[in-house]
């Protein structure tokens, strides 16, 4: 690493966790943001106002003080070098800060991702062109040994209504067990991406639960599910507002969740979030795991139409099993496989199936290593759904088979 | 300056109903905005006339009636003494503590109690004196309604008062200054005070007192029968006692490279706010209310904003109700945020959202009436049908009950829901009148 001037140096943020331009994740070490270019050892633009500048508003200022109440970005712009504000004041022209009389109302605080010149507001919008700021659940990603997940926001959708939670753990006789649950909720239903995140806290803590204690993962999977439809169910109940129009529309969402315990992996899911099983041998058939709850699914299982003419339908999509007090009836399928070789596990939402539908796809879109770069393949996979369109949330776990728990972790890069 | 310690400031709540989905391309942002004021002073929703509220320290309220004592009062003779009876009865309605005046108007006004050059607090003493003070009122001269707000303004000024309300009654119109006196009046007294103005028989002009009244942000009628005078006096002293907080601003931001279309009052009734807006810092700009009790107003905001992309979504107008603090700083009441979302869900974007339907409606009600009476005084007969017909259409639609029944002196009615109407030979001056007075009367979305 070339020395770095001794003023960039003490600029340097500590670690952000997201790049504040386009809060695309960063490494400790990064010095440019490696999807916008930011750079991120200039000081924040924000930062370099000298205190000789004009005095913002009294309200401008208690605000600063107190830092975002959003809860779009972690980071705080780095505190400006006292001894250097000359050059400090340069630097700001990197983000194009150049229109006179905007600069007093720059505030201290995170500046607009989209504008680059507004401050954020307690309400997570710009003060100056009013655009939302991303928020901590537009694009999560999560590894841990034996499990990585990406969830992201998409293209075309304002919120992120899908949620994953991964987890690892030991059965009583001390195989190691790796899980992944992935939800989406039902935009079409109120609080979607509340239902979504309660149904894959509550299924993996039930898995979990169940599988510690040395549950049979068939049975675990099963009461997880239900376990994840009672979250679901119980938000229907909560703060019917008063007086007001009741919700007809129940929170709901669809629910697939894997586990991988020795020699086996068991698949869970209600609604048309999938999973799907590639071999390390790709010469090895990829395979589909899980059977929608769909209308096109039922079609082609009943046999009224071809698989080609049922996706064509425009009720194709429509769910016909999901999480939800309004469920009309819950059936939790569960199935356990035993595959001969190693491979991974790919546990997903229609936001990625739509780009990969068969499973021959998806094995093709799948790095050939993702058995030993999960995160990796996770975030291609998610690459795959966004060059496609991205016109739904999309939300990834992969699973390495078997479990990978006994390695201290993956190369991050 | 009064100080009104915060237990008699009335909680402020705003309430936003929009549909914040837009499809691929949408620019247009409409939200009905209802600002609610609830829970003021011990007096608050329950102003008792003649009550003791002994508590107030010094006058926080200050009222000026000006009653026209034109010529034309006399005529018939039970005018003026209507209108006496009717100021003494809103005098009884002042509570004690208060400070108030009466001005006697012709073509030039003049102090008719205390006639002091300032004005008298309210206690039984006072206003007896001041009921006494109506006997000498008499009618002779001519009308120059400027001259009586400027005095009015001098009055309340000279007090400390925080709520300055005036109330006008007339009988004629504003022949005696040229109208650009009567609005230089109205530019010199707008935001100094609030002005209720009544129209009492039916030779004023509809235009000039609603103009008053909507530039003094208060309330206009008309008041076709003298006899009825007294008792809309009382009801109307009775609400300008209830106020318990003045000079209250609808602060509007929206985000750069916006134009906000419109900014309207639909209820309780239609005002345009647009034009009046005063710049309030970047991007922000206040618009007047005048002063709160308890009660609730709904207003209708609509934004066009810079497009985005689907996906995206913009904060389109954040709305917050500020109050000027002694040393300047505006004090933010309560605040509500008005949202865009593009989407290319169309089940979501072309969702109408019921309460900007009804207030698009009631506004296009208002306009249909004045347009169509209009088109009758000008002769346009076809016009006027065409119009009248499409008020009663909405008024029978949207639940206007009492915009039906006068629009039914008017017009007759063949069919309300298809606006199938004749229009009546002879109308008398007073229903017609009252029609267009009531016109930007609306009624709430049902519940």
């Amino acid at each position: 690493m070339p020395p770095l001037p001794e003023s960039a140096r003490a600029t340097q943020p500590v670690s952000p966790a997201l790049c504040p331009n386009c809060a695309d994740p960063l490494d400790a070490d990064d010095r440019y943001c490696g999807s916008c270019g930011l750079d991120l050892t200039a000081p924040a633009p924000a930062a370099a106002a000298p205190p000789a500048a004009a005095p913002p508003p009294a309200a401008a200022a208690a605000e600063a003080g107190e830092g975002p109440a959003t809860d779009a970005f972690v980071l705080a712009p780095p505190k400006p070098p006292r001894a250097a504000p000359e050059a400090a004041d340069g630097d700001t022209l990197a983000l194009g800060v150049a229109v006179p009389g905007a600069r007093p109302s720059v505030p201290d605080g995170p500046v607009c991702v989209a504008c680059g010149l507004g401050g954020v507001d307690d309400d997570g919008y710009c003060e100056h062109c009013g655009h939302a700021q991303p928020r901590q659940r537009d694009h999560q990603e999560q590894e841990l040994a034996g499990v990585a997940a990406v969830s992201d926001r998409g293209l075309r959708h304002h919120r992120n209504e899908d949620a994953f939670a991964v987890a690892t753990t030991e059965l009583p006789d001390g195989t190691p067990a790796v899980a992944a649950v992935v939800c989406d909720g039902v935009s079409t239903a109120y609080r979607p991406d509340d239902a979504s995140a309660a149904a894959s806290a509550a299924g993996r803590e039930s898995l979990l639960a169940a599988l510690e204690r040395g549950t049979p993962a068939e049975d675990a999977m099963r009461t997880a599910l239900m376990a994840a439809f009672d979250a679901v169910t119980a938000l229907a109940d909560e703060e019917e507002p008063a007086g007001g129009v009741p919700h007809h529309n129940s929170p709901a969402c669809t629910c697939v969740s894997a586990v991988v315990t020795g020699p086996v992996f068991t698949v869970g899911w209600i609604g048309d979030s999938r999973a799907y099983w590639v071999p390390d041998d790709r010469t090895q058939p990829a395979s589909r795991l899980t059977e929608d709850d769909s209308w096109a699914a039922r079609m082609v299982s009943a046999g009224l139409m071809s698989e080609a003419e049922a996706y064509a339908d425009a009720r194709a999509h429509a769910i016909t099993g999901w999480l939800g007090a309004d469920a009309v009836e819950v059936d939790p399928h569960v199935a356990a496989f035993q595959p001969e070789g190693p491979g991974v596990i790919v546990v997903c939402t229609d936001g990625l199936w739509n780009y990969a539908e068969s499973a021959a796809e998806m094995a093709e879109a799948l790095p050939a290593d993702a058995r030993v770069r999960p995160l990796h393949s996770a975030r291609t996979l998610l690459g795959v759904a966004l060059d496609g369109g991205g016109h739904d949330n999309v939300t990834v776990a992969v699973l390495p088979f078997p479990a990978a728990v006994s390695r201290a972790g993956f190369p991050s890069a | 300056m009064a100080i009104l310690s915060k237990p008699n400031v009335p909680q402020f709540s705003v309430d936003v109903y929009q549909n914040e989905y837009l499809p691929e391309g949408g620019r247009e942002v409409n939200a009905i905005v209802t600002v609610t004021s609830t829970g003021g002073g011990t007096t608050g929703g329950h102003p008792m006339p003649g009550a003791a509220s002994g508590a107030q320290s010094g006058p926080g309220a200050g009222v000026v009636i000006m009653v026209d004592c034109s010529g034309s009062m006399e005529y018939p003779p039970t005018k003026m003494r209507n209108a006496r009876d009717a100021t003494a009865v809103a005098i009884d309605a002042i509570r004690d503590g208060v400070a108030f005046a009466v001005i006697g108007g012709t073509h030039v006004a003049r102090e008719v109690y205390p006639a002091n050059g300032g004005l008298a607090v309210a206690d039984p003493a006072t206003r007896a004196q001041a009921k006494q003070a109506l006997r000498r009122l008499t009618a002779g001269g001519g009308t120059a309604i400027g001259t009586w707000l400027r005095l009015a303004d001098k009055l309340l000024s000279s007090g400390d008062a925080a709520i300055r309300h005036g109330i006008l009654l007339t009988d004629g119109r504003n022949e005696h200054e040229k109208p650009e006196e009567l609005q230089s009046a109205l530019d010199t007294c707008a935001g100094r005070f609030t002005c209720d103005a009544r129209g009492v028989g039916t030779d004023w002009e509809v235009k000039e007192l609603t103009g008053i009244a909507s530039a003094l942000l208060g309330s206009v009628d008309i008041v076709a029968d003298p006899a009825g005078l007294a008792a809309d006096f009382q009801s109307m002293m009775e609400k300008a006692m209830g106020k318990e907080v003045a000079d209250v601003s609808l602060r509007l931001w929206t985000p750069q490279g916006s134009e906000i279309v419109f900014v309207k009052q639909v209820a309780p009734a239609v005002e345009d706010l647009t034009a009046r807006r005063a710049e309030a810092g970047p991007r922000a700009g206040d618009y007047p209310t005048g002063s709160w009790g308890d009660e609730s107003r709904d207003y209708h905001v609509c934004v066009r904003v810079p497009n985005a992309g689907v996906g995206q979504e913009m904060l389109a107008a954040r709305l917050s109700l500020v109050l000027p603090q002694p040393d300047g700083t505006p004090q933010v009441l309560a605040q509500g945020l008005v949202r865009a979302l593009w989407t290319d869900d169309m089940a979501a974007s072309t969702r109408i959202n019921p309460q900007v339907a009804h207030y698009t409606g009631q506004a296009e009600l208002a306009q249909a009436i004045q347009q169509g009476l209009e088109a009758r005084k000008s002769g346009d007969m076809d016009g006027a049908t065409a119009k009248l017909g499409r008020a009663v259409q909405l008024a029978s639609a949207l639940g206007n009950e009492d915009t039906a029944k006068l629009l039914a002196k008017v017009v007759d009615v063949v069919d309300a829901p298809s606006g199938t109407v004749r229009l009546k030979a002879r109308v008398a001056d007073a229903d017609e009148m009252t029609l267009e007075t009531r016109s930007t009367k609306t009624v709430r979305v049902k519940k």
